[in-house]
């Protein structure tokens, strides 16, 4: 395969996994909420999707399944966050690792093959990587105008404030366990989402094509943060979040070329996460620097985030 | 306008921390009231403005109650009783969200104890609202609207978490040592500013300070609590009268113990 070739297909698989990175952007960004659910959903959003679009579901409706079915799998983890007091880490774990079961249930085995079925892809005319862009780009594009407006809306603005500071929040009258559950489920929604799109996109549906998901979301999210800076509105940082996710895809792709086994992506996420969130650190290290960088910064926009 | 009555409450029970915070403690407050509240380290006055705003609930002993204005809202939880009150903590950092703007945590306090839908958080008229709300303080904050509320100075953020507490005139204002954690200077502007709103709106208030001329000067009752009660109550001429040392020697008569505690003398 060609490098271009690989690198095109790299970039398109990225846009659909964007739409899970914008669910990791809401939980650990908006609401700060280290959601580990996404593990779980990602793999039922594919599980679903596969099983209905084998049944003979329309591949749209097969998606607006997976969609619901993150929803349920968020309202679980904030069940069990806000209602049984269980920290939100291990809401999450436990509610991935109760998932992988039902993920097999779902699929009546650990994976389902889409042999000779109409997916969402296939129903557009083009190449395989043409029709993954646009489909991909669409739903993007969607999910971005969908955030952006419904995180400057009432309820979005007491989200986003819950995440700031829930003791502001509640003193101004918003009960903030249920903004920390409606957040869960929208997270949840689009992170399966993302992985019906996957399992049509790749032709089958497997229990283990969730693991990992949470690292590739915040490998992608910092990418995208340290490309585009903090300095910008939330359009930008929705739109960050998407590029993140396009250029992981490529680095991976990037990587394979080069000659690495697949087996040896979860290292090298790992490691892309561990470099990006040392950088703070290792810049804090040569302080001439840090504060050359900081200034211009500071000078640059008023408006900058005041904990960076 | 607010009725406390028998309130207790015990954090850790049954643990050899047990410590009971207030005890059979009863208060009430007329409209218009403004009440200034003394007392040493862990006397209960913060537990009590937060077992008003409901922070935590008060022990379950029969005949205790906390009305206000005809509701009862001792078993509501606080994001419930938000409606009737407007809070300002010791914290500057407690009452404003740091990463949003100054204009989007007005938005947000502009909705306290309204029903929060997917209509748009923030409208151009209110916009034009927080815009002359703002001018009042005299900080310049009106022209800084769309700034990150964390790139504020302590003062600046208290003064706005006080506008934001009232900007829907409250029923009770609920001031936790608001000025503590402030610098003298600043914390002398806020003060004027909080006597400034209170007459103002006529609101009704419950100010906690650890400064004993604060107290006098400030408002038109004054309570001092100690070990969970209020020990002396005072209001109207007889409190314009206080000196220092009247109080301080109140509070060895009731206590039988000294005040001693620098914070306050020094203040």
């Amino acid at each position: 395969m060609s490098f271009l070739l690989t690198m095109g297909n790299a970039a398109a698989q990225g846009v659909l996994w964007s739409i899970m990175t914008l669910g990791v952007y809401l939980t650990f960004r908006l609401l700060n909420f280290a959601d580990m659910t996404v593990d779980g959903s990602f793999a039922t959003g594919g599980a679903v999707a596969a099983v209905a679009v084998n049944g003979g579901m329309n591949p749209l409706l097969a998606l607006l399944l997976s969609l619901l079915a993150g929803i349920a799998c968020g309202a679980v983890t904030g069940f069990l966050n806000t209602k049984l007091k269980i920290p939100a880490l291990l809401a999450g774990i436990l509610t991935m690792i109760a998932l992988y079961s039902i993920n097999i249930r779902i699929l009546g085995g650990p994976n389902v093959s889409l042999v000779n079925v109409r997916t969402v892809f296939s129903a557009v005319p083009g190449s395989p990587m043409g029709s993954t862009f646009l489909v991909g780009a669409l739903t993007a594009a969607l999910m971005v105008a969908l955030m952006y407006w419904f995180f400057g809306t009432e309820v979005g603005s007491s989200i986003r404030a819950t995440g700031d500071n829930e003791y502001m929040v509640r003193a101004f009258g918003v009960n903030t366990n249920t903004m920390v559950m409606i957040g869960l489920m929208i997270s949840n929604g689009l992170v399966a989402l993302s992985g019906g799109l996957i399992a049509e996109n790749q032709g089958y549906g497997d229990a283990n094509m969730g693991i990992g998901t949470i690292v590739i979301g915040l490998a992608s999210l910092i990418i995208g943060e340290v490309l585009f800076g903090n300095r910008f509105n939330f359009v930008y940082k929705l739109c960050s979040v998407i590029v993140g996710s396009i250029l992981y895809r490529m680095i991976i792709g990037f990587v394979l070329f080069l000659g690495l086994e697949s087996s040896d992506l979860k290292l090298l996420t790992a490691i892309v996460v561990a470099v990006a969130l040392s950088v703070p650190v290792i810049v804090k290290k040569f302080p001439g620097k840090a504060a050359a960088v900081n200034t211009v910064e500071k000078s640059e926009d008023a408006g900058a985030d005041a904990s960076k | 306008m607010l009725e406390i009555k028998h309130i207790y409450k015990t954090f850790n029970p049954g643990t050899v921390n047990e410590k009971r915070a207030l005890s059979n403690l009863g208060l009430s407050l007329d409209s218009g009231d403004f009440v200034t509240v003394i007392g040493g380290n862990g006397a209960g006055k913060s537990t009590m403005l937060n077992l008003i705003a409901g922070v935590y609930a008060c022990d379950n002993v029969a005949g205790s109650s906390i009305v206000l204005d005809g509701t009862d809202v001792t078993k509501e939880p606080e994001y419930r009783r938000a409606r009737f009150m407007g809070r300002v903590f010791q914290d500057p950092m407690r009452g404003t969200a740091a990463g949003m703007e100054i204009q989007e945590n007005l938005a947000m306090a502009y909705r306290r104890g309204k029903r929060r839908g997917l209509r748009w958080g923030i409208t151009r008229q209110e916009k034009e609202i927080f815009h002359e709300k703002l001018k009042v303080l005299g900080l310049g904050l009106e022209n800084r609207m769309s700034s990150k509320v964390g790139l504020l100075s302590g003062g600046q953020r208290q003064a706005l978490t006080l506008l934001m507490a009232t900007l829907r005139k409250p029923k009770l204002l609920l001031l936790d040592e608001h000025t503590a954690a402030l610098d003298p200077k600043t914390a002398k502007n806020i003060l004027s500013l909080t006597h400034e709103i209170v007459t103002r709106d006529s609101l009704t208030a419950l100010m906690v300070t650890h400064n004993m001329r604060d107290a006098i000067r400030y408002g038109n009752r004054l309570i001092m609590m100690n070990e969970g009660s209020i020990i002396f109550d005072v209001s109207g001429e007889e409190k314009k009268k206080l000196a220092v040392e009247d109080l301080l020697k109140k509070f060895e008569e009731a206590s039988g113990a000294e005040l001693a505690n620098d914070r306050m003398l020094l203040a």
